[in-house]
Order: structure tokens, then C-alpha cells, then sequence
């Protein structure tokens, strides 16, 4: 098992370069110039100037060198001096936003908290709603709440999220006036009013993200406890005069969970990517909001960055996937 | 219907033309049992007609300003509110610039639509044709599958948005507006989702190479080229249409994500994304511009979904005939 997983970290490296060089590669075509929005009466020799102080000059090896170096080096440093008040990355060149003229980690940091409590919030809410449905609607096949249940999760798959987001704020928001439809990043929780405040402006984004995460999961869950429990050993536990509910809590349901483990553990960086569109709708100042900005900014280290952290997540939840695959089912055997 | 004869030849696949007719029937026979299936095939249908009917019925310009009807509100709503704005000559109501809502549907629906199969059909394409690949010749598979692993682990929604910045200008320039945007949508879409359909194909084909029809195929010196057309591909053609109608629904979701975070057709060319898009920010007076492209796209993909489980169901030989 370790060596399966040591094995697939040391793949994983030169597939993550290959996927920084093409997301590199992809964005040196850009047309955009991110100084089209500078006075024009700038004379050209300081606008090269400016060109280099940006670091757009040199040959592409270089800036790609460049930019590796900083993200796997110089950002880890700086990490680590953040931490232990050591000073390694004194005086080394960071990854600048060209849009906000600051460290592009800098402005990463400081928008993951919002993206993490909306996001994460509702992938938890998603998974917790998804299990139960998936258990009931199985074990109940064809009843009424499994007729409900693939009905509803039906419509949460198939509904974009930017409709479900916007419907949920014409009802809420608008016409009854509930919930706030904008997410107010400013606020801060101190008392109980505030609490208040952010939970309901937290209701409308997560329900969103969270109908859409346990309409998928539920989809599989319920799939998964069907194959279970037509098993022999279900047979078995019941002859043996088990009770029902050790029979579908313990044995199924054990059983049915470990394809729903990995399939939840797969999801995670999808929804940082369809939180993109969510976070778009309530106004949520995350890092989908960032995304949009800069790529409509021309500001490429961001999109850089930000691009090749989502392929990090992909490849590092793909990965975590496969071991918890072999740690929960022990027919699995990675040699 | 022979009845014998079709319960024979469903699990039998190598047929003969007439005994292949008959396994349609029956796919045929049990998707009719599948409700929502039935139901979704309807609305696909229905919705196909309006969009394609519907110019010639409703012959209002999708771009026509009436001035003096800016902001009409739908005719339902006069039932309710006998104050609101409302004129039979815009029957969904009309735009902050005097557009027609109701044209604007038909007219976005037709490129939505179009969107959706297009790309639908580029991503299907690509993808039978690595997986067939990949799956036939075996010093292929490692390198395609690779390469398949590879493009799943991009982040496929920023790459999406970041290509249409790209080459949204130099498209335009070489087709005209229009024509270069949908070009770059169509092809956008379909090389960022061609990889499953590849893998499911690929598995399909290396199942199949085993069988004996294939030896008995291979041992009359049957070509390579003409194999893959005549024995692999017709009997891979139902994991193709299961994940054709995913892809459909695919397409058109990220055609009208596109549109909706800004990055789709131009502002006067209307699709159902991006009127969803455009009505976002009067919906608090004017929830119809945001209700009814929303409701399309959703009750379109929701259909299209539907027919996928009644054709995953309806092309399964273990459940076919219960």
C-alpha cells in the first residue's frame, strides 16, 4: 500500500508539470496585453520597462522556469517563514497579480476562506442529505420515496446551478424577502446578530451547491446499495437471525460505501470547479470570483496559478480516491 | 413482431440483418416502459419543433426595437395584476430595449439546441474514435489512455473560459461573429468532453476482441479498417448512444454556462444562457426574462437525462425482456 502510494506521488510530478506547461503554454497565446489599460502617453522605452518589471520578456523556457521556481520554491518558502518567522524567501521574487500588484498567493489566501465555508459547507450538507436518501431509497425500492427520491435527485443533476441560484433568489430574496441574495464578504461574525446575519446569507449558496452534490451522491449510494443487497451475505446475516437494521447498517451499508467513499472523495475538486458559476450568482467574493476577474483582466499569473491549483486538487483527490479504495475494500490489492 | 426469434437473437449479438431489426424492436419495447423516458422523448420533440416551427408561427424579429412597448410584461400576468403592462403583440412581454421575449426563446432555443448537437456529436466522434483505437490496436492503448488520464486531470471550466478568451478573436475575425463564436463553442465543448465516452468505448472494444465472431472474422483475413466498421463499431453503438444523450445535456449546460458568466455568443445574438443571463439583473421587477430561458434549459436537459436512463435501461441485455 505504501509503495503504491509513494509510486502514484512520484507520477503524479511530471504529470502536474506537463499540465503547468500546458495551461503555460495555452496562456502565452493570449492576445491580451496587461497594460492596454495604462496612459497612453507613456513613452514606449518605459513602457518595455514596465513590460520587464512584469517579467514578459525573455525567451518562454525562461518565464516558465521562472514561474515553476517560484510556485514549487520560492511560495513554499515564503509558507514556512509565515510559520516559524524564519527568513528563507528574504529578497526572492514572488508570483505578482498583474491586476492587484501583489504576491497572486497573497490574494489567493485571502479569498479561501469564503470559498471553503460556502463551498465545503455544502458538500458536507450534500453528503449527509445523499447517504440517508441513497440508504432509504434502496432498501424501499419502487416505493414512493424511492419514486420521489430519483425524481428529485433527477432534477438536481439535470437543473444548472446558475438556474436553481437564481430561481432560489426571485423566491427568497425578492419576492419574499428572507434571505439577502448577495453574500457580504465584509462581515464579520462577533455576536449573535452577526451569526445570525451569516448563516442566512450562507442558506441560499449552500442549498444550491448541496442539492446539486446529493443529487449525484445519492445517485450512487442508492446503485450501490442495490448491488449489496442482493448479495449472498445478506442471505446469510438474515438466516442467521440478525435484526434488520444490523443487517442494512452494518453489513450493506459498510459494504455499499466504499465505491461512495472514493466518489466523494473524486467530487471535491469538481465542486471547486462548479462553484465557479455558484459563487458567480450569490456574488461570493471566493476563488471562482477571482478566476472570472482575471481572466477578463488579462492577468495571467492569477489564472496561472489559480488554473494549475484546481489541476493540483484534481490530481491529489484522484489519488487519494485510489488509496482509500484499497484501505477500505480488502479484495483490492495494489502490488 | 416474431416474438421467438428476438428473444433468440437479444442475447445472440452477431445477427444477420433481419434478426437486427428485430433487436431494435425490442430496445424499442422496453424503452416504451420506461415513463419518464417516454415523457422526456416527448418534451425533446416538442421542444425541437418550437424552435424549429416556431419563426415561421411567431415571424417577430429577435432583434426588432418596439420602442413604445419597452418592458411589457406577459399576458398571464394581467390576470393577477391589472395594472401591469401588458400587449398581445408580446406575449411573453418584451426587454428594457423593446425586444420580443417569445421570439428571443425561439431564436436562442435554435442556437442552443444546435450547440448541443454539434458539439454533441464532435465529442462523441473524438472520443469512439480513440477509444476504438486505443481499444483494437494494443500498442496504441498505453499512450491514448495516458493521454486520456491526462486531459481528466485539467481543470476542464477555467481551461473553457481561458480558451474562449483566446481565440475568440481570431475566430471572429475568419468567420464573421457569429459563425466564429459558434464555431469556437462547438469545439470548445467537444474536445474538453470527449474522455469518458473514450474510456467506456475503449473497454467495450477490448471485451469484444475476445469474442469468437471477431476470430472468425480475423481467420477469413478480414482488414483491420474494415473490421472496426463492420463488426466492432455497430455492436459498441448503445455505450455510444447512453453517453451521446449525456453529452448532449453536457453541451448544453456549458453552452449556457458560458453564456451566463459572459464568456458565450455576442450580446444581440440570443441563446437561452444568455438571456438567463442578461434578465439576472432586472429580475427582481421582470422574473419572466430569467424564468423562462432558465426553464427551458432546465426541463431540456432534464428530458434529455430521462431518455439516457431509459436507453441505458432499453439497451441492457440482463434487464431487456423482465
Amino acid at each position: 500500500m505504501l509503495t503504491f502510494t509513494i509510486r502514484r506521488l512520484i507520477l503524479a510530478i511530471p504529470t502536474l508539470i506537463f499540465i503547468a506547461l500546458v495551461i503555460f503554454l495555452l496562456l502565452d497565446l493570449a492576445p491580451g496585453d496587461p497594460l492596454a489599460n495604462q496612459p497612453l502617453s507613456i513613452p514606449p522605452e518605459v513602457r518595455e520597462q514596465m513590460r520587464k518589471a512584469l517579467g514578459m520578456d525573455g525567451p518562454i523556457y525562461v518565464r516558465f522556469g521562472a514561474w515553476l521556481y517560484q510556485f514549487f520554491i520560492v511560495e513554499p518558502q515564503v509558507l514556512i517563514d509565515h510559520i516559524f518567522g524564519t527568513s528563507f524567501s528574504e529578497g526572492k521574487l514572488r508570483i505578482l497579480s498583474w491586476q492587484f500588484r501583489s504576491p497572486v498567493m497573497d490574494v489567493i489566501v485571502q479569498r479561501i476562506p469564503q470559498t471553503l465555508w460556502v463551498v465545503g459547507m455544502a458538500y458536507v450538507v450534500g453528503v449527509l442529505i445523499a447517504i440517508p436518501i441513497g440508504i432509504i431509497s434502496a432498501y424501499r425500492q419502487y416505493s414512493i420515496f424511492d419514486q420521489i427520491g430519483t425524481f428529485i435527485s433527477m432534477i438536481g443533476f439535470s437543473v444548472p446551478t446558475f438556474f436553481t441560484g437564481v430561481l432560489m433568489i426571485v423566491i427568497f430574496s425578492v419576492n419574499l424577502g428572507w434571505l439577502p441574495s448577495i453574500y457580504d464578504t465584509q462581515l464579520e461574525v462577533t455576536d449573535w446578530a452577526t451569526f445570525t446575519q451569516q448563516v442566512k446569507q450562507m442558506i441560499m449558496p449552500v442549498a444550491v451547491l448541496a442539492l446539486f452534490n446529493a443529487s449525484q451522491i445519492s445517485r450512487y449510494m442508492r446503485a450501490s446499495m442495490l448491488d449489496n443487497l442482493t448479495q449472498d451475505y445478506v442471505r446469510t446475516a438474515r438466516a442467521k437471525g440478525m435484526t434488520e437494521k444490523v443487517v442494512v447498517l452494518k453489513h450493506v451499508l459498510r459494504n455499499s460505501l466504499i465505491p461512495v467513499v472514493t466518489v466523494i472523495a473524486l467530487g471535491v475538486p469538481t465542486i471547486f470547479g462548479g462553484a465557479i458559476i455558484t459563487e458567480q450568482v450569490f456574488k461570493v467574493n471566493g476563488l471562482g470570483q477571482l478566476l472570472i476577474s482575471a481572466i477578463n483582466n488579462n492577468d495571467l499569473p492569477m489564472v496561472q496559478t489559480l488554473t494549475f491549483i484546481f489541476a493540483v486538487l484534481i490530481v491529489l483527490f484522484n489519488l487519494i480516491a485510489d488509496v482509500l479504495y484499497g484501505i477500505l475494500d480488502p479484495r483490492i490489492r495494489y502490488e | 413482431m416474431n416474438d421467438t426469434t428476438a428473444r433468440t437473437a437479444a442475447p445472440n449479438q452477431n445477427q444477420n440483418q433481419n434478426q437486427n431489426q428485430n433487436q431494435w424492436w425490442d430496445v424499442w419495447d422496453q424503452f416504451k416502459t420506461h415513463k419518464g423516458a417516454v415523457i422526456g422523448g416527448a418534451f425533446l420533440i416538442l421542444i425541437t419543433l418550437f424552435v424549429i416551427i416556431g419563426p415561421y408561427v411567431w415571424q417577430v424579429d429577435p432583434g426588432d426595437l418596439d420602442v413604445r412597448n419597452k418592458d411589457n410584461r406577459p399576458i398571464y400576468t394581467a390576470l393577477w395584476n391589472p395594472d401591469a403592462k401588458v400587449s398581445w403583440a408580446h406575449p411573453l412581454g418584451s426587454d428594457q430595449l423593446g425586444r420580443d421575449n417569445l421570439a428571443n426563446l425561439i431564436h436562442g432555443g435554435q442556437v442552443s439546441l444546435a450547440v448541443g448537437w454539434t458539439a454533441m456529436a464532435l465529442s462523441l466522434v473524438l472520443g469512439t474514435f480513440i477509444g476504438v483505437l486505443a481499444g483494437y490496436y494494443r500498442w496504441l492503448d498505453g499512450p491514448l489512455m495516458r493521454f486520456t488520464d491526462l486531459v481528466l486531470a485539467l481543470p476542464l471550466l477555467p481551461l473553457l473560459l481561458v480558451m474562449m478568451l483566446l481565440f475568440r478573436e481570431a475566430l471572429r475575425s475568419a468567420f464573421g461573429p457569429e459563425t466564429g463564436i459558434f464555431i469556437l463553442i462547438v469545439v470548445v465543448i467537444g474536445i474538453t468532453s470527449w474522455m469518458h465516452t473514450a474510456r467506456i468505448v475503449r473497454g467495450d472494444v477490448l471485451a469484444l476482441k475476445e469474442r469468437e465472431f471477431v476470430l472468425a472474422a480475423r481467420s477469413i483475413g478480414t482488414p483491420s479498417r474494415r473490421m472496426i466498421t463492420r463488426h466492432i463499431l455497430p455492436n459498441v453503438l448503445s455505450p455510444i448512444m447512453v453517453s451521446a444523450t449525456l453529452g448532449l445535456a453536457n453541451a448544453i449546460i456549458t453552452e449556457s454556462a458560458l453564456s451566463f458568466l459572459g464568456l458565450g455568443f455576442p450580446s444581440d445574438f440570443p441563446t437561452w444562457g444568455k438571456l438567463l443571463f442578461d434578465g439576472v439583473e432586472r429580475m427582481a421587477d421582470f422574473p419572466e426574462r430569467v424564468m423562462w430561458p432558465g426553464l427551458c434549459i432546465s426541463l431540456t436537459v432534464l428530458s434529455v437525462n430521462y431518455i439516457g436512463d431509459g436507453l441505458r435501461d432499453a439497451l441492457d441485455p440482463r434487464i431487456r425482456g423482465r
